[in-house]
């Protein structure tokens, strides 16, 4: 069911993936075509070299004059840097393609993904994703920008060596290339070669890499268990393993260049020997005559000429390398957000773009859900003819094991997920008939492993209402007693909290998400305990905060710690999907089930943890 | 091949990135202020070859063969030029000629010309053959070496004490362990060589110019100096457009990872638009910089590549002016033009691979600080007697550091076949006690013995095989769960490990899994719960059949019936054994034979329950509660 990395090994390219990414390539056309222009002259300039040497020798060499020497370096000198300044463009021009075509593919892909809907999130890993946006987007553009480069490139520079040649001396050429055919085969063959040998060092390298990271995770266990010497030595025959796959590699990779080198010196043998004949003896010669400066440049094609090849094969292993990357950036750019809202939804409420705020009803806050069923799409029910009818500011409370259906309740509630059967009303409304941001603009949502965004304090505060005031800012975190904290630090509201919010405590993370409903302000208020609980003094600020906040609007409480829900209006508790138990705290414990056995154990854990705890200060004390 | 190694670079240089990177992973900027200061740590390397140095010889003679077959290549065809051609002898090698005569001079040659092409093809061929040896002799060094690396840090940060893995972030010892080895093996591997080849090609190519014609040797290797120093220069300066782009990068992927890591409060804020636009702004500072670096670099092989055509220019021009004056000789051209031409790309080059070199010292330093890091000592004899019998704690004393006393004068005895209950408060010292047992700290006063010997003259290996400690969160390996039972006693059957799974009480829920025993756990497999994790732990330990068992708290997560169904099954077990119980619950703690209460790292309470129950404290207020609680007493 979750999306994770597979071991994709592509076997042939499926040229319908790369067409849809170079429409990428296409869009920009100014900078496509000046790459080709660019490229062009500078694959035409690097045919012509040659043939300076070749006129240097036959003119001015062979027959010991210098006349005209002059405008010939002149007219070399132009060459150099019509060259050069071919090369600049070319690179800038390809890296600036390439740019613009990630950043597409980017764009692109983020948009989707601020989309798609819950159920790709719940079975995909942010690994995965993180892996398709950055590193495969940045190695295809990579590819598209700079294989049109390498293919253009080498393909006009082999067809430009070859039709020299043969117009040079086309008995000559045809022996000397002879050898072409066999060496275009061996070269794709060995890349097809080294592809295979790269991807099982790499899959051995993730390998090392999962095993440095139990032996570091584990190591105390480990320890305790003696296993030192028995884990190196499973270690070592990975790296052993590691080591024989990488040397394997490195061999067919180092024996590449010299077969064709090898091969390719065939050619250019046969060519000095047949062309110095043709130079020796211009009547007798097989190949009919040839002037000295020509012999040089054929030479100088025939070592030059394998190098396009060589390249043109690597493109081809890189293609097929990367195939996978390919398909799996484009399936991501093809997945569907479950739920979207109708165009004529769109039309009156806009899109996430471009809300239609002044079509927006307001929210009350009277929930209904009417016989909700819901399934995830492989047929596991999770919740089974769920009714429930809250008022405008009551407190429900969910309680039960994992996987009984509490959090399935929040995520319908808040329409991460839609019913399958029945319907869910807001105001007496189906929400469907609803855009997804008319709902979710009127919510609050704290999940009590708080995330917070890289930023300012004051930024994380103001995250659900970007135009809040700083005065409005301040009153909120005030409202949630966070303010005292925000005050010790370094720079007050405008501290940077680093990375999802590292340089803050648990409990100071989970003031600060509380301060952020505050500020907004929303009709519906969800929040979803997490089980672990924090130090009792945060504790209590936190308790008054969602006092604070349960104030006035209809609030969803997954509740871990019961003591939270003390006061809530309906306590519902859910097994399998359905309720089993639903009252106030009173009468649920006066019924003695489920909720009373929960209620009496939590009780009595947090009553030993804290007489330990107080017994503790009263030993500091004496 | 020098176009092809030029054209592939271009491309290559601005997208070459770490191993890591390409992982998809951002580049963690792992305290570089602080290892960056150091001296790179060259020592490191030259121990880490050892053993595999004759790769390193065999190697570099291979870059000199290598160099000197392929400058012959140049000369085959100098030489069909000149003295085959042309008839022209000066410009042979003085050494070269007798041979050439003594075989039938230039007639000989005439007719059969095919000669040079075979030379020609063999020089070639045997250029071939060493560049091959080259790379292969160096793979085997640098391959050797990075599993030597790998191997050491691995034991390494085995065996490091316990203290330093309770303070190191496992995120940062991985990364170091993974691209900061592949920086340095890849260093090895790919450059290593080539500052030799450089220098080897450039002295060669220098020597064989020089013998020719000195003046043209200087007019033609005139640029090269001022192309090596372009190359140092630019390559310094171009590195802060390096760091430019992967920050953008990094600032782009932290982004996105908090924006898929956080969807849900994302979504449910509505804030979709501005996440948009954030990652819009981020986008584009990453283009805008990549590009930039991509520009400059552009301009630098577009220019340098102008500079070398120029060098060959001159030479051409120049050597046709030499053969005007007959200082000169085609051949001599045809070689200098090719000489030259072949120098210019290495030399090009060498910037990049100082600036290469200085990173892999940055990582080599940070490998050093893993390496360098002390090991667990045995502080005494290392002896492996029978430890069955009497564990007596001495006025034993503990801080983690000078100005903290975590355990203060701790004295008891326990005798073989009893059970020992720990309650205390978070904090109060009950896991320190139980972890200078099995001396996984140092004790800082005091005196621990076993069965009569001080557990600081037990060799730690036999200390820790003979107490088994079930820790507060188990760590599982991610291996099915037969082989994690079984783990310490690998030749055990089948059998053995049901019958401590049923004693665990984890025999049944296992059977329930759709693999049974060959469930795989962890990150690649199932993620169990926190009760059946300790479960699997507690069967694991008992598995080691140690005389001395430890749980600290370690049912914690697991319900209180079957907690004593577990204890129950555990003390028919462990009849001549000593176990120790860290737990808050007292329906554990009141089975045991002796029962400690720790408090501030004191022991303020010693007995047995009917004793303890009797007496004012602690002990008996936690009972009360308890008692009331699950009485069906008040509880609102």
């Amino acid at each position: 069911m979750y999306i994770e990395e597979q071991d994709f090994a592509a076997k042939k390219i499926d040229w319908n993936v790369w067409k849809r990414l170079y429409r990428y390539a296409l869009q920009h056309k100014t900078l496509f075509f000046t790459v080709i222009v660019s490229l062009v002259a500078v694959a035409l300039i690097d045919i012509a070299y040659p043939l300076f040497t070749k006129y240097a020798i036959d003119q001015f060499i062979v027959p010991k004059s210098i006349d005209g020497l002059g405008k010939f370096a002149l007219l070399y000198l132009l060459i150099i840097l019509m060259q050069s300044s071919g090369v600049i463009t070319f690179i800038t021009f390809a890296g600036k393609l390439e740019m613009a075509i990630a950043y597409t593919i980017r764009q692109d892909t983020f948009l989707r993904l601020q989309e798609l809907s819950f159920s790709f999130y719940d079975r995909t890993a942010v690994g995965y994703v993180m892996a398709r946006m950055m590193s495969d987007i940045s190695r295809l553009s990579d590819m598209i920008a700079w294989s049109l480069v390498d293919v253009l490139w080498s393909f006009l520079y082999a067809l430009g060596c070859v039709i020299t040649m043969f117009v040079l001396s086309w008995k000559l050429a045809l022996i000397s290339l002879a050898v072409l055919p066999l060496l275009g085969y061996i070269s794709v063959r060995l890349q097809k070669k080294m592809l295979k040998h790269q991807r099982e060092s790499r899959k051995l390298n993730s390998r090392i890499t999962g095993a440095f990271n139990e032996g570091i995770m584990g190591a105390v266990t480990t320890k305790t268990l003696v296993r030192e010497e028995a884990n190196a030595n499973e270690f070592n025959e990975l790296t052993g393993k590691m080591k024989q796959a990488t040397i394997k590699s490195a061999l067919v990779s180092a024996s590449f260049f010299p077969i064709i080198m090898s091969l390719g010196a065939v050619g250019t043998g046969l060519a000095l020997t047949l062309g110095g004949q043709g130079v020796l003896n211009p009547e007798t010669a097989f190949i009919g005559a040839l002037t000295a400066g020509t012999l040089v440049a054929f030479i100088s094609y025939c070592t030059q000429i394998f190098d396009p090849i060589q390249q043109l094969a690597n493109i081809l292993a890189e293609m097929l390398g990367s195939q996978a990357s390919a398909e799996r950036v484009v399936s991501l750019m093809d997945t569907q957000p479950d739920i979207k809202d109708s165009d004529e939804i769109i039309q009156k409420y806009g899109d996430i773009m471009h809300p239609h705020t002044e079509n927006w009803e307001p929210i009350t806050g009277n929930i209904t859900f009417d016989h909700v069923t819901f399934q995830y799409k492989n047929g596991e029910r999770v919740l089974d003819d769920f009714s429930l009818d809250v008022k405008a500011g009551q407190t429900i409370a969910l309680v039960g094991e994992t996987g009984a259906g509490k959090s399935t309740i929040v995520n319908l509630l808040c329409r991460f997920y839609e019913p399958t059967e029945g319907e869910i009303r807001i105001d007496g409304t189906d929400y469907r008939k609803r855009s997804q941001l008319w709902l979710q603009s009127s919510l609050g949502y704290v999940l009590q492993t708080p995330h917070l965004f890289s930023g300012t304090i004051k930024d994380n505060i103001r995250f659900g209402k970007p135009d809040a005031t700083d005065e409005e800012v301040m009153e909120a975190a005030r409202l949630v007693h966070a303010e005292p904290f925000i005050l010790q630090q370094e720079q007050g509201y405008d501290t940077e909290i680093g990375e999802s919010g590292a340089r803050l405590s648990t409990g100071q993370k989970q003031l600060l998400s509380f301060a952020r409903v505050v500020l907004k302000n929303p009709r519906i208020f969800v929040l979803d305990e997490a089980t672990s609980s924090i130090d009792t003094e945060t504790e209590q600020l936190i308790q008054n905060a969602i006092t604070h906040i349960l104030n006035n609007r209809t609030s969803f409480i997954v509740a871990h710690r019961l003591s939270t829900i003390r006061t809530a209006d309906r306590i519902l508790v859910i097994r399998n999907g359905k309720i089993q138990e639903s009252g106030t705290h009173e009468e649920l414990l006066k019924q003695r089930g489920y909720y009373y056995d929960l209620y009496t154990q939590q009780f009595c854990e947090d009553r030993t943890v804290e007489s330990l705890g107080s017994a503790k200060q009263e030993t500091a004390t004496e | 091949m020098k176009k092809n190694e030029k054209k592939n670079n271009k491309k290559k240089i601005p997208i070459e990135k770490t191993e890591q990177e390409q992982n998809g992973k951002k580049a963690v900027p792992v305290e570089q202020e602080k290892t960056e200061r150091k001296k790179t740590n060259w020592k490191l390397v030259r121990e880490l070859l050892q053993g595999h140095r004759r790769y390193i010889v065999y190697a570099t003679i291979s870059v000199l063969f290598a160099t000197a077959f392929s400058y012959a290549v140049p000369y085959v065809t100098s030489f069909t030029l000149d003295y085959v051609i042309q008839g022209i002898t000066t410009s042979t090698p003085k050494f070269l000629l007798p041979i050439v005569e003594s075989l039938g001079g230039r007639s000989y040659f005439v007719n059969s010309l095919f000669l040079c092409g075979i030379a020609l093809f063999l020089f070639t061929g045997l250029n071939c053959i060493f560049t091959f040896t080259r790379r292969q002799n160096i793979a085997y060094a640098s391959e050797g070496m990075a599993e030597k690396l790998r191997n050491r840090l691995y034991r390494h940060l085995e065996d490091v004490p316990y203290d330093y893995h309770k303070h190191a972030s496992t995120g940062d010892l991985v990364q170091r362990c993974t691209s900061d080895v592949d920086t340095v093996r890849r260093f090895v591997h790919l450059q290593l060589m080539e500052i030799v080849r450089t220098f080897v090609m450039f002295g060669l190519a220098a020597v064989v110019m020089f013998s020719v014609n000195v003046k043209m040797t200087l007019i033609s290797l005139a640029f090269l100096p001022f192309l090596t120093a372009s190359s140092f220069v630019y390559f310094k300066y171009v590195q802060k457009y390096f760091t430019g782009s992967d920050e953008a990068e990094g600032a782009l992927s932290t982004m996105l990872q908090e924006n898929l890591t956080g969807v849900r409060v994302v979504r449910a804020f509505g804030q979709q638009k501005s996440e948009i636009d954030k990652f819009t702004k981020l986008n584009e500072t990453y283009r805008v910089k990549t590009y930039k670096l991509i520009k400059l670099l552009g301009f630098y092989w577009g220019l340098s590549d102008s500079v070398g055509y120029i060098q060959i220019a001159l030479s051409l021009c120049m050597g046709v002016i030499g053969v005007y004056r007959g200082t000169f000789t085609l051949g001599n051209v045809a070689m200098f033009t090719t000489y030259v031409a072949m120098l210019t790309w290495p030399v090009r080059q060498l910037g990049r691979i100082l600036a290469d070199m200085g990173k892999a010292g940055v990582s080599l330093g940070r490998l050093d600080e893993i390496l360098s890091a002390p090991v667990e000592q045995e502080p005494g004899k290392a002896l492996s007697p029978d430890l069955t019998g009497d564990i007596v704690f001495d006025n034993v004393c503990f801080g983690y550091d000078r100005y903290n006393d975590v355990l203060d004068g701790v004295t008891f005895t326990v005798k073989p076949g009893q059970t020992v209950a720990i309650l205390g408060a978070t904090g109060s010292g009950k896991t320190s006690l139980v972890h200078l047992l099995q001396r996984l700290y140092p004790r800082t006063a005091g005196s621990i013995t076993i069965a009569g010997t001080d557990v600081n003259d037990i060799e730690h290996g036999h200390l820790r095989r003979n107490i088994g400690i079930v820790l507060q969160e188990p760590f599982l390996y991610s291996r099915t769960i037969m082989e994690n039972i079984r783990i310490c006693a690998p030749c055990s059957t089948e059998d053995d490990v049901y019958c401590a799974a049923r004693t665990a009480s984890v025999h049944e829920v296992i059977e329930t899994f759709e693999q049974g025993y060959e469930t795989l756990v962890g990150e690649r497999g199932v993620t169990l719960s926190g009760g059946q994790q300790q479960r699997v732990a507690i069967a694991r330990t008992l598995m080691q059949n140690a005389p001395i068992l430890i749980f600290d708290d370690s049912m914690s997560a697991v319900d209180s019936e079957t907690d004593a169904a577990i204890r129950r099954s555990l003390l028919a077990l462990n009849q001549s054994g000593i176990t120790f119980l860290i737990s808050h619950r007292i329906t554990t703690l009141r089975e045991a034979d002796m029962i400690l209460v720790l408090e501030e790292g004191r022991i303020t309470q010693q007995g047995t329950h009917a004793e303890l129950i009797r007496q004012a404290g602690l002990y008996r207020r936690i009972a009360e509660i308890q008692d009331a609680i699950s009485d069906g007493g008040d509880v609102e």
